[in-house]
């Protein structure tokens, strides 16, 4: 995807505004919601509005990316595919093109520009666990640049937790 | 065939149902009152077997939550600041759960060095308002550290260059 197409998303929302309503619905469901026949009027009831008024917010807060989804969060790694964040030192001139390349793999699932040395950072999800090298070396050889792949030893925390 | 790294190792592999119902919920769970009659209307089961999977795979940490997540630029948490630290390989286990414990902290894992070019084992993604608020965070982190922070830095996200759910083939 065109990086340009992407940092448009980033800006779309700033004029949407978020009511009290909206705000204690998504500090609410960022906890989770629990499984059963209608998840939305339980969650409803405990927040004081109707079944429809949520589900219409929810809709709206995801149609205008205040959400940027709702749903089952997936464990990558307990689905039994790979992943792993991989970095790569890229000069300035080189960076647009080379990020293209990346992108170009349906294995990259997230790619950053940072401020460093190490300036492109990216996530690489594959179905198979093994795969994960393959990909990295496949990016080496496309781009000539190394590919530093940093997979997790030990995770202490994933958690998204905005109080809004 | 599925293979689990030893963190991961939930004594529960997902099958093939499992997997048309991830594959049907990556991009989201219905919005309609009875989401899982929904998806059983799909797959021509019963809510009940729905129901079912779906908890079994949040019990055994297959799917972490059902839940809303924020798209934080558009909350106001505009400032993303990637810090790496450089710690003590002995004494990693003990200083991140700590820095995860922060409510700034979204991610906080141990990952390896590439020396001599990278040094830093320790991960943490810290969001704020602004970047004044991230260096605030940052110091908190050091605090916490203390004698073992043998050297740290922040990488701010300055694009966006590609971002995709997870995605399953079919």
């Amino acid at each position: 995807m065109p990086a340009a197409q992407v940092n448009s998303r980033q800006t779309i929302q700033d004029k949407f505004e978020l009511d009290q309503t909206d705000r204690r619905i998504i500090n609410r469901l960022q906890d989770g919601m629990p499984v059963c026949d209608q998840p939305y009027l339980l969650v409803a009831d405990e927040l004081g509005i109707q079944e429809h008024e949520l589900l219409s917010r929810l809709q709206a807060m995801l149609d205008n990316k205040v959400l940027s989804r709702f749903g089952p969060m997936f464990h990558a790694e307990r689905l039994g595919g790979g992943l792993a964040l991989a970095a790569m030192c890229i000069p300035e001139t080189e960076f647009d093109h080379v990020a293209a390349q990346v992108n170009e793999l349906p294995e990259i699932a997230h790619n950053y520009q940072r401020t460093h040395k190490f300036n492109m950072w990216f996530v690489i999800a594959t179905e198979q666990k093994s795969d994960v090298e393959r990909v990295a070396s496949q990016i080496e050889s496309t781009t000539g640049y190394p590919v530093y792949n940093m997979p997790k030893i030990e995770e202490y925390y994933v958690g998204l937790r905005f109080p809004v | 065939m599925l293979v689990y790294d030893s963190q991961s190792d939930t004594g529960y592999q997902i099958n093939a149902l499992d997997r048309k119902l991830i594959q049907l919920t990556q991009s989201g769970l219905p919005l309609v009152s009875q989401p899982y009659q929904e998806l059983a209307q799909q797959l021509g089961i019963t809510a009940c077997e729905v129901k079912a999977r779906f908890q079994r795979m949040l019990d055994h940490g297959v799917i972490r939550r059902i839940a809303a997540v924020p798209n934080h630029y558009s909350l106001g948490f505009r400032a993303n600041g990637m810090t790496v630290w450089n710690v003590p390989d002995n004494r990693i286990s003990d200083l991140g759960p700590k820095i995860g414990a922060f409510e700034f902290v979204s991610h906080c894992y141990h990952r390896p060095r590439h020396l001599p070019d990278w040094p830093y084992n320790l991960f943490a993604m810290v969001h704020g308002h602004s970047r004044d608020d991230v260096q605030d965070h940052i110091r908190a982190i050091s605090d916490v550290i203390g004698n073992d922070n043998h050297g740290s830095d922040v990488l701010y996200s300055t694009r966006i260059l590609k971002k995709t759910g997870l995605r399953l083939a079919d």
